[in-house]
């Protein structure tokens, strides 16, 4: 097995016991993505030699003795929304081509403090607008389980990366979606956290009360780790909660005898495909023979989160998007005035996806409906938080499809709108609750992976981990991965 | 049609959005599909529910009044479009 | 003028003045004024992708003293919302306010007009941040091509003061600026330094008939910075509104802005592009709920206000049009009270202060607050004063003494032997002298005429260089005239 495919608990034995340098790790991961990156496009920036002296330094602290962060050596890659001080952050947007943030965010800066060592910035559809990747401004990533198919998105780079051992983990940001969506579409494990679980500070907003970053990893007990790295109060958000932040790790238990999951109805409503439907049945299956107490439940206020999703959503973006106006920094186009400046910077800095979103969202709060759109989707939030609130007083654990199908291809939905944010049905109602919600690889259909949602309580991430690493210890799914031989690669 | 034609070029004035004659047709069909789907909403009777703003309440967040360093001249103008001797410049600001 | 007999005016105040923190309302620059453009900044107030805002707790501490000051409900629940606007001043294109639900709601003051008592209502106050600053390349912000942004004001607290439109003429908009300021000056929420833009006034004044109960159109002309441009700016925008109705027209309503230079008031935004702010929830700040025990412990810190302070000084004998001239601004009456805790007599040191203490800073421009003449050391001036130690006369140069020095009277008077001669046997060999030196008037004296007494007492200060006791010496030579 090469280096470059093992989990980071592996990883950090071979580190530690010095069976491998850091330095060796990152050049591996280097060649690997010299050698896939061309087709499959998760990168959109490389940093070969700052992170081989990130990694010379690791090697140096591990030789010395010294002490170590929780996640020395490790090699890894951060969606293009997270701010790192002198590399460019574009967030896949021409707006943001030439980017180069003074400052880190806050995740940036704790992972560096764990050890880790940055690769390089993912691909993303722009400004984490999508679900396919396919509305970044600079190329389109494929799914490398079939290089047809769209790896998800908004953090499609993040999967691919993970799911293509470019890396040892990478980190996404969900709004609605973005990091369980692809994660099941390529395979591997994505977790949102709990809203204000994850410090913001630095990411690049999108929706501010729904944004929250995460990890996604090859392994559940992956997951924990880079989550006990980067999550925690953080006083530079203000949305950050001070909680009491467990060791992650410690729910890692290959037990889940007694506990409640509930299945709700809607979540398999008409639009799912039916063999992932009947994938997911067989998850539910083996979890029912682990000792789980599995029983149907109702999420009444289901079907309305998708439309209170894209007016809150469009909404908040409309205004986080206006200081792309081309004086401070990012595109500027000349014009003889500042008002056709902003215009034409505007017309020109933006794609179409986020144009039509700045539109809906202006037009959302625009004098005379602020009352009908946006006040009316904060009323239905807050009944689809009440749903919630109801079924985790029966049920420790809420489990669905994490995306109606498995990866589709390019174009086929990029062409009605509409018809994308529909497939967010399964997503959405969990960032307006703001709980927490991993995807695990659950199976696959026509060769295509699928994902298993867990949902959980507010701060219950590490009852999901307990459930996802038990389902994990009893299935071979993680451990299957995509074929990338020479003639897939030429093949192109 | 929920949305006019004059209604998209009412909102891209506002959001600063110059729009060429294909977006504008585009985005008004669009607009209209998506509100018209949204039209659901108003089944809800929603007049004793209290709106959600965060979904983890939090109150009082604040910081001491104590001075942080700021960034140099040159940090904060190394993005510019056009910056000069320490400003941002604009072209011409109309008076409408 | 014609105006006034035809219409009546109705006008609403929109004041904002900056709070004196000491960093900004959302991150840890520097609120202070002046330093080199774009050096008071962070990717916070420069709106940078990713930043995020947190509340400086001194700014809401601040508003609800202003809040307190101003007789205003304080809120116990408020938020901030975001103000959608583009410009270039404003980095990320939306302001963060407050709309529904500002920390202080009505509240008022009182304002003297020729006699005339008048309550002004406030209808809110909320805290805000600053915008940049604008450096045109020409002359005005039209005859511009190009203009430069300076975002170190950029993000600096503000709190935004919105009257009702009870104010009906000039004179009364003036007396209100002035009232509020003075307040907010004695409460120090703020600086009020206008010369600094501290404080800026936005103007919504619209006309009607006289007689007429239905408001007119207004318009609102925004950034006004100091009293003398506000009565000039109405006076040009009434007379203009007055020319509009005149002719049959009818005014525009929109924000329009000050040209101090050509005295004018120019269109800024027209009325559809001006009202949709597109305002909602700040989701980037959690909401406040103000207990009443914080409320209450900052009344417990609330200074002395300009109407208690003038009622005190009342009490003490002063007159009201003295104790109103002390009390003008904070550093004068806080001086005056100074020196009252040394020296007791509140009427004497009126005298002083408000005659030759401001005569002698005015011809030196020099602020009470910097006076080289502490409150304690005119005090112990006036003390020898009332001993006899010295005369009044001497008393005033002893003061200049002071201003250029610094020393302390009593070092003054030792060192140069100004003390009065009130040594008997000292005086009536002086007063021999001048009795013999002087017969014609002794004679005059003797026959009846008073006023030679006068010369004699004139020619014995001379001889001890006005060091006598004025007193005794008229005294003894009295007794030796008999
Ligand atoms: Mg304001
Ligand atoms: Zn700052």
């Amino acid at each position: 097995m090469e280096v470059a495919e093992k989990s980071v608990s592996e990883l950090q034995e071979l580190l530690v016991h010095k069976d491998l340098s850091s330095t060796e790790l990152t050049k591996a991961y280097i060649e690997r993505i010299q050698t896939v990156d061309p087709k499959l496009k998760a990168y959109l920036t490389v940093l070969e030699d700052q992170a081989l002296a990130q990694a010379t330094e690791a090697d140096r602290k591990i030789a010395q003795g010294e002490v170590l962060g929780s996640l020395e050596g490790i090699p890894m890659a951060l969606k293009d929304n997270m701010c790192t001080e002198g590399v460019r952050t574009s967030c896949a947007s021409k707006m943001l081509e030439n980017f180069i943030p003074p400052y880190n965010a806050t995740v940036t800066d704790r992972l560096r403090a764990a050890g880790t060592i940055l690769l390089g910035k993912l691909n993303m559809d722009e400004f984490a607008m999508g679900s396919s990747t396919e509305n970044s401004y600079f190329t389109k990533t494929r799914n490398p389980w079939d290089l047809e198919c769209v790896p998800g998105g908004s953090s499609g780079g993040s999967a691919v990366a993970v799911a293509a051992d470019e890396t040892a983990f990478a980190l996404g940001s969900d709004t609605g979606g973005s990091i369980r969506q692809p994660a099941a579409f390529c395979g591997v494990v994505g977790m949102k956290p709990t809203y204000g679980a994850v410090s913001r500070f630095g990411l690049i907003a999108f929706a501010s009360s729904l944004d929250q970053i995460g990890p996604l990893t090859k392994t559940v007990r992956d997951n924990t780790l880079v989550m006990n790295a980067i999550a925690g109060y953080d006083p530079m958000d203000s949305t950050s909660v001070p909680y009491e932040k467990p060791d992650y790790t410690k729910f890692l238990v290959n037990n889940i005898k007694g506990l409640k999951i509930g299945i709700p109805r809607e979540y398999y409503g008409e639009g799912i495909d039916p063999d992932v439907a009947k994938g997911i049945q067989a998850g539910i299956q083996t979890l029912i023979d682990l000792g789980a107490e599995v029983a149907e439940c109702s999420l009444p206020h289901t079907e309305y989160a998708i439309p209170a999703y894209y007016l809150i959503a469009t909404a908040e973006a409309s205004s986080n998007l206006a200081r792309y106006d081309g004086v401070r920094y990012g595109y500027r186009a000349e014009a003889e005035d500042v008002l056709g400046m902003f215009k034409k910077t505007r017309a020109e800095g933006f794609g179409q996806e986020v144009k039509r979103r700045i539109m809906l969202g202006t037009y959302a709060l625009s004098s005379g409906y602020y009352d009908a759109y946006y006040l009316k989707a904060q009323k239905v939030r807050t009944l689809i938080k009440q749903d919630f609130d109801k079924a985790f007083e029966r049920f420790d654990v809420l489990l669905s499809p994490t995306a109606p199908t498995a990866a589709f291809k390019f174009g086929e939905k990029s062409a009605n709108p509409l018809a994308m944010y529909l497939s967010d049905i399964t997503t959405v109602p969990i960032n307006l609750a703001g709980i927490p919600a991993i995807s695990i690889p659950a199976g696959f259909v026509g060769g295509m992976p699928i994902g298993m949602q867990l949902m959980g309580k507010a701060f219950a991430e590490g009852t999901l981990y307990r459930v996802a690493y038990t389902f994990e210890q009893n299935t071979n799914y993680h451990t299957l991965k995509p074929s990338l031989s020479e003639e897939v690669l030429l093949g192109w | 049609m929920a949305i006019s034609r004059e209604d998209v070029e009412y909102v891209a004035a506002l959001a600063r959005l110059e729009l060429t004659e294909q977006e504008t047709l585009e985005y008004t069909e669009q607009l209209n599909s998506i509100l018209d789907y949204a039209v659901m909403l108003e089944r809800l009777d929603t007049d004793k529910v209290m709106p959600t703003a965060h979904a983890v309440p939090l109150y009082n967040v604040m910081r001491e009044d104590q001075v942080r360093p700021s960034i140099n001249h040159e940090k904060a103008l190394k993005n510019a479009p056009d910056g000069e001797d320490g400003f941002f410049r604009v072209p011409r600001i109309s008076l409408t | 003028m014609v105006v006034a007999d035809k219409y009546e005016m109705v006008c609403g105040l929109e004041v904002h003045a900056e709070l004196q923190t000491k960093t900004k309302i959302f991150c840890g620059c520097t609120t202070e004024f002046g330093g080199e453009q774009n050096t008071h900044v962070c990717p916070i107030c420069l709106g940078m992708p990713g930043a995020l805002p947190v509340l400086n707790r001194e700014v809401v501490n601040y508003a609800i003293m202003a809040g307190l000051a101003l007789d205003c409900e304080i809120a116990e629940f408020s938020k901030f919302d975001r103000k959608n606007y583009f410009y270039p001043d404003l980095s990320k294109n939306y302001q963060t306010s407050q709309f529904d639900l500002p920390i202080c709601g009505k509240g008022g003051l009182e304002i003297e007009v020729d006699g005339e008592k008048k309550w002004i209502g406030i209808t809110r106050a909320h805290m805000e941040e600053d915008a940049g600053k604008l450096v045109h390349s020409g002359e005005t912000i039209s005859t511009s091509n190009e203009s430069s942004v300076d975002y170190n004001r950029a993000g600096v607290p503000l709190l935004e003061i919105v009257s009702e439109p009870d104010l009906s003429s000039i004179p009364e908009v003036i007396a209100y600026l002035e009232q509020l300021v003075q307040i907010l000056d004695y409460a120090e929420v703020s600086d009020c330094r206008l010369e600094q833009g501290s404080v800026r006034f936005d103007v919504n004044v619209s006309l009607r008939l006289r007689g007429e109960t239905t408001l007119g159109t207004r318009t609102e002309t925004k950034n006004l910075n100091s009293f003398s441009s506000v009565r000039r700016c109405m006076e040009y925008e009434v007379a203009r509104q007055a020319r509009v109705l005149d002719a049959g027209e009818r005014v525009v309503q929109e924000t329009r802005t000050w040209d101090e230079g050509r005295g004018i008031t120019l269109t800024l935004r027209s009325k559809e592009e001006a009202h949709d702010y597109r305002y909602f929830p700040e989701p980037d700040l959690a909401p406040l709920v103000i207990d009443r025990e914080w409320v209450e412990k900052i009344r417990q810190t609330l200074p002395e206000l300009p109407v208690a302070r003038r009622a005190r000084l009342q009490a003490l004998g002063l007159s009201a049009y003295d104790a109103a001239l002390i009390t003008q601004a904070k550093a004068m009456a806080d001086f005056f009270d100074q020196a009252l805790s040394v020296y007791g007599d509140a009427k004497t040191l009126a005298n002083w202060v408000m005659g030759d203490v401001t005569r002698l800073l005015n011809t030196h421009q020099c602020s009470v607050a910097d006076s080289p003449i502490s409150a304690k050391q005119l005090a112990e001036l006036l003390a020898l004063l009332d001993k006899g130690t010295i005369s009044g006369k001497i008393a005033k140069s002893v003061l200049e003494e002071m201003y250029s020095t610094g020393k302390d009277a009593s070092v003054i008077v030792k060192e140069k032997g100004l003390a009065q001669i009130s040594d008997e046997g000292a005086l009536l060999g002086i007063i021999d002298d001048v009795i013999a030196a002087n017969p014609q008037s002794v004679e005059d004296y003797r026959a009846g005429k008073d006023r030679a007494i006068g010369f004699l007492v004139g020619q014995i200060m001379k001889a001890t260089k006005g060091q006598a006791n004025p007193g005794l010496v008229n005294q003894l030579l009295k007794e030796k005239l008999s």
